[in-house]
């Protein structure tokens, strides 16, 4: 088959082979079923051992906005998101004029013919496909075609980047699972993108992927499904939740494995209850009435709903009751960017409902992390009996990211301080609200364990959990919740640090903003002669190991991905105010994920100013 | 006030061993007269003459006068008093924990009809076992008397505001949402409450029980729908009810067509005598009629409303294991090596 048009002079691009160092961006319309397509393109490349990352730039709509799903290939291991886009697959007619003006110099383009995309400039590479006729003949189901089309740029990239197409083939089998007949076809519109593609394109580009061994034994996952292996292997019980995006695959992932590994052979019953309440009000209030009556209880949301649950975090913040919250961070105020990522409930979540509170966070930064979080935040809400969030954003949640696989917990779940007769027995006495260890948490007892009883409030207590408005009574619990929190900084997981040879600056970062922090420290070092020391937090509040990190450094940077310098702000309420002075901030707020080069331009401008 | 012993059992002990005692809280904090405090003192009477355990008994309420009354009856039982409306909720949580907890939750008319009708239209719909009282004073009593939405159109405050808004019939919704008990009793009517009481207790599924509990410090005036003497003028039984617990096989005689019997969850049975009409509680239709016309004529039909006894329960569509999630151990709940190890494949 000739090319539909073959571009007149045309452009090669000039520079030496770019091996296994380049990112692919698929621009397509959302509902067009491009998924599968950019998922198995991501595994044939992580299957070819090199590393590789994916991030879907996805809008809030089921069908015909537009849609970006970008995966790099790093042979250094970088998996943050890279601003620069190398390949280009134009399938969005709408948007893609304005994507490949966007392009630098020297990249490619694989698009459809009839887009007559190469008058738009002279200085990228163009490889037009007539996606239409390829299409025809593999799949004679007119309906199908608009599904199996997108294999066909897998097709021609695998003959481009000279990935090899059986582990193309591999990668769709493990995509399309056991669906002989949809793999058979989409089979078929890979190898006739190959075959077209080796036929009548000239490679003119110089991004080539090569087998490395950087991947072996790894998996790919999502935050969220990473977060319910966790939840599952925490021996989660209770889970109540209502759909919003980014947390609802979390659930939904949840409902499944817990479908298949929690209910019981023999008699088919579930060792679980998962209940769609009808709002995050109810949801929350379902997790805390399960976590009162001994149960391990969860529910999973974003922003909106976090905002919803402030009245039960107090709740169960003051009545000292366990649950797990789930926050897949979007971008906010208000509805804001449903489909976008931020960090931007740090602030509200550290101190959410009404009244002196503080609410333990963990901070997982990797889909491993979101995994061990998960459980260490099942352990965290009994040992503290309290409300535990675990704070992910919808770039960890619901992108696929490389890691190595989950190990199996070593520890026993800790279900806290529960009374038996034996404890009861060596305190002599019981009082559901008394601090007999010292570390601010009280023994509870649950209905039907066969333990004394108490009356849980909201309202003002006494140590017995009797309704009391008198001044000392108040004071006392929330000085001994302020004790508790004392308990919380040393269980929380404590941060990371580390430091290159001669480091000059600190920074911090948590969370996701960490893989662009990692890659801009290496850009730094290298680029700019910054060597620079890391602080990465994982868990609030604070364990003494931050307020050292700040001392030892004149000038610290916190990276952070929304617009107020949250983080920034509970560091500045834990530090006396010398250490404070010393905190500078890299805010990082458009809804798409944090990359390197924004954190060292932001880094090195304030330096260049600062270091005077 | 809740001091004086309730007047059926004396110091008797019940089935299970236990006074009268056993089944009292502390002492009411509510004002003197509050019809609260009768369907404290029933509460007590139900528990101790159904002999039920109280150590399996969770009292939940929401936020308001009527909300704090668990904690005047039954005192060794555990009690969860949440925040404003939203005790379904927690109700529910704790029920998906342990199945075998026995639920009373507390609630007012403010609290359900107001600020939780949300939770409430729910909790009915889920079907959640549990008893639901709803403490129904026209007014909210805790923020000191405002319209609560169950005041009757035309219902005079104390301060002379006219309520020009329709209420909302808590009972009318609870059976149109699937509910699947469904009454309404006075908390001056201490026979019909008590059999109605221990006919919840027999029920499994949610209790959806109307109490008319006038507030004698906001809304017991001349020209209120919910003062004690209106409701007593105003009141219209749907028929005689007696409740014959499946402990005491007493067979009751009557003629033919005379009484109608409805067997309960546990196989206690309620007698229904009819006094006039056609009244069939197990009939939607006929029991949204007969609301609708009572109320237009300014009257509370009261007695069982509406009963479904084989309407499954939420718990029992989840189909869980026998033993309380709550106390299922690590072994039940955490897959083994096995199972990560597959998943782990399944992600390579
Ligand atoms: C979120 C919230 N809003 C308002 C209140 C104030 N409040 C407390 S009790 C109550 C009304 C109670 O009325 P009702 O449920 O009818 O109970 P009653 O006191 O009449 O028994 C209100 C509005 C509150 N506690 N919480
Ligand atoms: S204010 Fe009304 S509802 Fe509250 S305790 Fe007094 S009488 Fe009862």
């Amino acid at each position: 088959m000739p090319p539909e048009t073959a571009p007149a002079a045309a452009f090669t691009a000039p520079a030496s082979r770019v091996v296994n160092d380049f990112s692919i961006q698929v621009a397509t319309v959302n509902g067009s079923g491009s998924q599968t397509a950019n998922l198995v393109l991501l595994r044939s490349i992580f299957q070819s051992g090199v590393p590789v990352s994916g991030k879907n730039l996805f809008p809030s709509n089921i069908a015909g906005l537009p849609t970006w799903f970008t995966i790099r290939a790093s042979r250094r291991g970088y998996i943050a998101r890279r601003r620069e886009t190398d390949i280009l697959v134009a399938m969005n007619p709408d948007t893609a004029r304005e994507d490949v003006a966007s392009l630098r110099p020297g990249a490619a383009v694989v698009y459809d013919a009839l887009l007559r995309l190469e008058a738009v400039r002279d200085d990228v590479v163009f490889y037009p496909v007539p996606f239409d006729r390829i299409v025809a003949p593999v799949c004679p189901d007119a309906r199908l075609r608009k599904l199996v089309r997108n294999m066909i740029y897998d097709g021609v990239l695998a003959r481009l980047l000279g990935i090899d197409l059986a582990r193309m083939r591999q990668a769709l089998a493990r995509q399309l699972g056991k669906k002989p007949k949809a793999v058979a076809l989409n089979e078929a519109a890979l190898d006739a993108g190959f075959e077209y593609a080796a036929a009548n394109l000239e490679k003119r580009d110089p991004f080539v992927i090569e087998p490395m061994d950087a991947t072996r034994g790894k998996i790919l996952i999502d935050g969220n499904a990473a977060a319910a292996i966790g939840a599952m292997m925490a021996g989660v019980t209770v889970v109540t939740w209502y759909p919003i995006t980014p947390s609802s695959s979390l659930c939904e992932a949840l409902t499944g494995y817990m479908r298949a590994h929690r209910t019981d052979p023999a008699t088919g019953k579930a060792t679980f209850a998962i209940v769609q309440a009808e709002d995050e009000l109810s949801a929350l209030g379902m997790a805390l009435g399960a976590g009162w009556a001994g149960a391990r209880a969860m529910t999973a949301t974003s922003g909106p709903g976090i905002s919803l649950m402030a009245e039960f975090t107090g709740l169960g913040y003051f009545a000292e009751v366990p649950a797990v919250i789930f926050d897949i961070q979007r971008a906010g105020p208000s509805t804001g960017l449903p489909t976008r990522t931020a960090q931007g409930d740090l602030l509200s979540t550290a101190v959410l409902s009404h009244g002196d509170t503080r609410h333990p966070m963990l901070l997982p930064a990797s889909v491993g992390e979101a995994y061990e979080m998960a459980m260490a935040a099942f352990d965290l809400a009994e040992r503290l009996q309290t409300p535990v969030f675990v704070m992910s954003d919808l770039d960890l949640g619901m992108n696929v990211w490389m890691s190595e696989p989950f190990a199996y917990p070593e520890r026993a779940p800790d279900r806290g301080k529960r009374l038996t007769p034996e404890v009861l027995e060596r305190l002599g006495e019981w009082h559901r609200y008394r601090d007999v260890d010292g570390d601010g948490v009280p023994w509870r007892t649950a209905p039907g364990d066969g333990m004394p009883a108490y009356f849980c409030r909201g309202s003002g207590h006494n140590e017995q959990g009797q309704y009391s408005e008198r001044p000392g009574d108040y004071a006392g619990t929330l000085e001994r919740l302020a004790r508790k929190l004392e308990t919380a900084r040393t269980l929380v997981p404590p941060a990371v640090v580390e430091a290159d040879e001669g480091a000059r600056v600190g920074l911090i970062a948590f969370g996701t903003s960490h893989w662009a922090v990692a890659e801009s420290r290496d850009q730094l070092r290298e680029e700019a002669g910054l060597p620079t020391a890391y602080l990465r937090l994982r868990g609030y509040p604070f364990g003494p190991e931050v307020e050292a990190f700040v001392r030892r450094w004149e000038r610290v940077y916190v990276v952070e991905q929304n617009r107020d310098g949250q983080m920034r702000g509970l560091l500045a309420l834990d530090l006396e105010p010398p250490l404070v002075q010393r905190l500078r901030s890299v805010r990082h707020f458009d809804g798409l994920p944090l990359d390197a080069r924004s954190v060292t331009a932001a880094v090195l401008e304030q330096e260049r100013g600062g270091t005077r | 006030m809740s001091t004086d012993a309730p007047a059926a059992p004396g110091r008797k002990l019940n089935r299970i061993g236990l006074e009268p005692g056993a089944y009292r809280g502390g002492k009411s904090t509510l004002c003197a007269g509050c019809g609260h405090n009768a369907i404290s003192e029933r509460i007590i009477e139900a528990y101790y003459e159904m002999g039920i355990d109280p150590s399996r008994v969770v009292k939940m309420s929401g936020i308001g006068c009527s909300s704090k009354s668990p904690a005047y009856f039954l005192g060794s039982a555990h009690g969860f008093n949440a925040v404003h409306g939203r005790m379904p909720s927690v109700a529910t949580g704790a029920m998906l924990a342990n199945r075998t907890l026995l639920a009373i939750g507390v609630s007012g008319d403010g609290d359900t009809g107001a600020i939780g009708i949300g939770q409430f239209v729910h909790l009915m719909r889920r079907n959640v076992p549990m008893i639901y009282i709803v403490e129904n004073n026209g007014c909210y009593g805790l923020t000191k008397g405002q319209l609560s939405p169950t005041a009757d159109l035309g219902s005079v405050l104390k301060s002379g505001v006219v309520n020009d808004l329709p209420p909302i019939d808590l009972c009318a919704l609870a059976i149109e949402l699937g509910a699947s008990f469904v009454a309404r009793t006075f908390s001056g009517d201490k026979k019909q409450m008590s059999a109605l009481l221990k006919a919840a207790i027999a029920h499994r599924g949610t209790v959806m029980l109307d109490i008319i509990s006038p507030c004698v410090t906001f809304n017991d005036h001349e020209g209120s729908t919910k003062s004690y003497s209106y409701v007593k003028d105003h009141d219209e039984p749907l028929g005689e009810i007696s409740f014959v617990p499946y402990f005491d096989d007493i067979s009751v005689d009557y003629g033919p067509g005379e009484v109608q019997e409805v067997t309960l969850h546990d196989g206690s049975r309620l007698l229904l005598k009819k006094l006039a009409g056609d009244y069939d509680p197990t009939n939607r239709v006929i029991a949204r009629r007969v609301l609708h016309e009572t109320a237009s004529r300014g009257e509370y039909a009261t007695g069982l409303l509406y009963v479904e006894p084989s309407r499954p329960d939420f718990l029992s569509l989840l189909n869980l294991v026998d033993r309380p999630l709550a106390f299922l151990t690590p072994d039940e709940t955490r897959p083994g090596r096995d199972v990560l190890e597959q998943i782990m494949e399944e992600l390579r």
